[in-house]
């Protein structure tokens, strides 16, 4: 019947689901930034050319292997997850260590706080950034406070909780944002956002590994966006440390995530546009967040730019800008300023002007300049 | 004190029961504390749990469209029953349209409603238009049963500058105001407490809610946090849930044991009936049935409606990786629910392949112009990202307004706003 065959072509028959491997940001994915590969290897080795979906799942595999027990959950986690960072472990460690949980964020950190309470390693995935709100109770009032409220008896060390955060290119209000600032208010708990493979791997080794319970903000357009030279032995980043990733002495420029890779551009576009040399920091971890290196670079330069991509009002931009004018006060040539997602939810049509973009960025670097 | 006044004489008259324990037997017993029904005593330790009876699943329609018992035909009329199978196969039509132009980059994102149409038409063709919808995302047979236009649906899809929701959402993220249909939101279950409260609001006002979810949805604390608001605060909504085996990957069994969604009905104290969703007449009839209940008792009804995802979770799914193409087909082809209500039709002579073939060419027809309308329309203005964050706009949003204003006259090359609207 003519039915029947609509049917299949929408299900089986459509030759692109032969390459579809990806479930998220595929289409129309607009090309906001350029990648810049990490080239500086954190170990001596071999490498493998791998994008960051591939690094998470190789970090993964890792820590099941040497731990056993780790378990990784979430939803749709078994058969590799959305974005397919768990793909294969099922079939590799069994249904026991790696397993779907019911469609329930409260619950998933809620479990994982159990499974740590014990001795543990849990590995908890909520499938977006934007669907962490229903566990905020569980992170902020119990993962956070577990040791503290406990004479430190007790601690939910052994969680990391792994959401994928930012825009995709068409994501809308509720797939494309970044709160790394609701938990960066919150004591107790560790935030990092890496920049792609080689930092996705070695900060979610450091994280199942840390002793606190840890967030890890991967930026879901960054999964393939860009390959790199990962290393294929264990390996682990500091938490608390940021990088410098190139040096300069006219203006800081501050982020994270897909935030560095748009800097990194427009370092280069202040060069060739006004010729200066910008400093490029990659913040790399919010809470603990490096101070000594941001307030070094801010003295140095005297100029500083903080830009992410959500909203400016309480966005984490405003605690490094309140520190930075503490801090350096007496050396600052201008303002600190920020450029940001405005402070409005994230609009799906309008993504191109909400973003906080080279041209955007660039233009503030000129304002800090001619202050 | 007041207080420990009360206390003290309740203190007093509980030990003076003791004594004289018959005085207040009559007017209340210790198991009033516990539940609004009479407890039973027993002195064997028994579990219940898995063994409990299971809901049986109600069926008007037998798979040749045939109806099994004469007394359960809903007795719809011509121009009812067309409709019906009008808006079902226009939805059809509509979902392989927009399917493949996501699959062409013409939008951003698509879920089709394939299997899960006697669900959507079914239950919207036993309420009236006054009666609010909260939905999850995938019931747009309920918007075009009640009218929503070919070109509101292709406008939403594109953000375009006649989109009611202004570009902000993704595709599908419906919403009408004239057709009680709440605005979609992508996070799942929250709409369940919402639709308990809209439904106490509008108590007595000859209304009611239908809130729609599916079985990945009711996981949630937000499905919990529903059942228990409705039944205990006395709230005349349909809960209705789509049951149709599969949170993305997830199939229901690993979403929940025990007796289903259904089966939690009793234990909130929840009046539940369960029906073969792909029946639209028994969907109709449980429809009908838990309105008028709601509406004369002023409590809550549940429905769980079995059917069966026939299309991937959405664009940015690949269910091949996850479920066999025999499953699929078992259900395109034995359990459809819509070819169930064709052969019925043909029982009676009111369609036929002739009148299949003509619809079939109008509505691609008029489906595609509105496609092709919606698809030259331009976006809206960009400042419209900007407003309704508050009804006012306030100072701070307002001055970064003006400042992405100056920002894109003096880098207007660098923006596309020729494809928005000036």
């Amino acid at each position: 019947m003519a039915l029947n065959k609509l049917y299949t072509t929408c299900i089986q028959s459509s030759s692109f689901l032969k390459t579809f491997q990806n479930v998220f940001g595929v289409t129309q994915a607009r090309n906001f930034f350029n990648y810049f590969p990490t080239t500086t290897m954190p170990v001596e080795g071999p490498t493998e050319k791998i994008n960051m979906y591939q690094a998470i799942n190789d970090a993964l595999d890792i820590i099941l292997k040497e731990d056993d027990t780790a378990m990784i959950f979430g939803e749709d986690v078994a058969f590799g997850g959305v974005f397919r960072c768990s793909v294969n472990l099922q079939e590799k460690y069994g249904q026991a260590r790696v397993f779907n949980t019911p469609l329930c964020e409260q619950g998933i950190v809620g479990f994982g706080i159990g499974v740590a309470a014990v001795g543990s390693t849990a590995i908890a995935e909520i499938q977006f950034a934007d669907y962490i709100f229903p566990a905020f109770d569980q992170i902020v009032n119990e993962a956070a406070k577990f040791r503290y409220r406990s004479g430190n008896q007790f601690n939910c060390g052994k969680l990391t909780i792994r959401a994928p955060c930012g825009a995709v290119g068409h994501g809308g209000l509720y797939h494309s944002q970044s709160p790394e600032a609701y938990f960066a208010h919150t004591p107790g708990l560790k935030v990092v956002v890496p920049r792609g493979p080689i930092h996705a791997k070695g900060l979610l080794l450091s994280c199942i590994r840390d002793p606190d319970p840890c967030i890890v903000l991967e930026p879901k357009v960054l999964y393939r966006a860009g390959v790199e030279d990962v290393p294929s032995n264990d390996y682990s980043l500091p938490l608390g440390k940021a990088e410098v990733l190139q040096e300069g002495d006219a203006v800081t420029l501050i982020g994270w995530g897909t935030q560095v890779h748009v800097l990194m551009e427009v370092a280069q576009l202040a060069k060739s546009k006004f010729n200066v040399d910008c400093e490029v920091i990659d913040l790399v971890s919010i809470l603990p967040w490096d101070k000594d290196t941001i307030c070094k670079s801010a003295r140095k330069t005297r100029r500083v730019l903080i830009a992410h991509e959500a909203p400016m009002t309480s966005g984490f931009g405003a605690e490094l800008a309140a520190t930075i004018q503490e801090e350096c006060f007496l050396q600052l040539e201008a303002p600190v300023t920020r450029v940001t997602g405005f402070d409005t939810p994230f609009p799906c049509i309008f993504e191109p002007f909400y973003l906080p973009d080279k041209w955007r960025c660039l233009q503030a670097i000129r304002n800090l300049l001619d202050y | 004190m007041v207080l420990s006044k009360n206390c003290a004489s309740l203190l007093g008259r509980y030990f003076r029961n003791t004594l004289i324990p018959k005085t207040l037997s009559a007017s209340y017993t210790s198991s009033q504390v516990h539940a609004d029904v009479k407890l039973e005593w027993t002195q064997n330790l028994n579990f219940t749990g898995s063994s409990s009876l299971l809901i049986p699943s109600y069926r008007v329609l037998n798979q040749q469209g045939q109806i099994i018992k004469e007394s359960e035909d809903p007795k719809l009329s011509d121009s009812v029953l067309e409709k019906m199978y009008k808006n079902m196969t226009l939805l059809n039509v509509i979902d392989k349209i927009l399917y493949e132009s996501q699959r062409q980059g013409r939008i951003s994102f698509y879920m089709t409603n394939f299997g899960e149409e006697a669900t959507h038409i079914g239950s919207a063709a036993a309420l009236n238009e006054d009666d609010v919808v909260f939905g999850q995302y995938r019931e747009t047979g309920v918007l075009l049963w009640r009218g929503f236009t070919l070109s509101e649906l292709m406008d939403q899809c594109y953000g375009n500058c006649d989109d009611q929701g202004k570009g902000r959402q993704m595709p599908v993220h419906y919403g009408s105001k004239r057709l009680n249909f709440v605005t979609i939101s992508s996070p799942l279950a929250t709409q369940l407490p919402q639709a308990a409260g809209a439904a106490y609001a509008l108590k007595g006002k000859n209304k009611i809610v239908i809130c729609y979810f599916g079985e990945g949805a009711a996981s949630e604390g937000d499905a919990h946090a529903a059942f228990n608001f409705a039944a205990t605060l006395g709230c005349p909504v349909i809960f209705f849930c789509r049951n149709n085996g599969y949170a993305i990957s997830t199939p229901s069994k690993e979403q929940y044991k025990g007796d289903g969604i259904a089966g939690r009905g009793p234990g909130y104290g929840i009046n539940t009936l369960r029906v073969d969703g792909n029946d639209i007449f028994a969907v109709y009839n449980a429809t009908k049935m838990a309105k008028e209940y709601a509406i004369t008792e002023n409590k809550p009804v549940l429905i769980e409606a079995l059917t069966y995802r026939v299309g991937h979770h959405s664009t940015s799914d690949d269910s091949t990786k996850y479920r066999s193409v025999e499953e699929v087909q078992h259900w395109t082809a034995t359990e459809n629910p819509v070819n169930r209500l064709r052969l019925y039709l043909e029982n009676k002579d009111l369609w036929n392949e002739d009148m299949e073939k003509q619809w079939h060419t109008e509505s691609r027809k008029d489906i595609l112009t509105a496609f092709d309308a919606a698809e030259k329309k331009s976006k809206p203005h960009w400042s419209e990202l900007f407003n309704d964050v508050y009804q006012e706009i306030p100072d701070h949003i307002r001055k970064q307004m003006e400042e992405m204003q100056q920002h894109i006259e003096q880098y207007k090359d660098q923006y596309p706003i020729k494809a928005y609207s000036p």
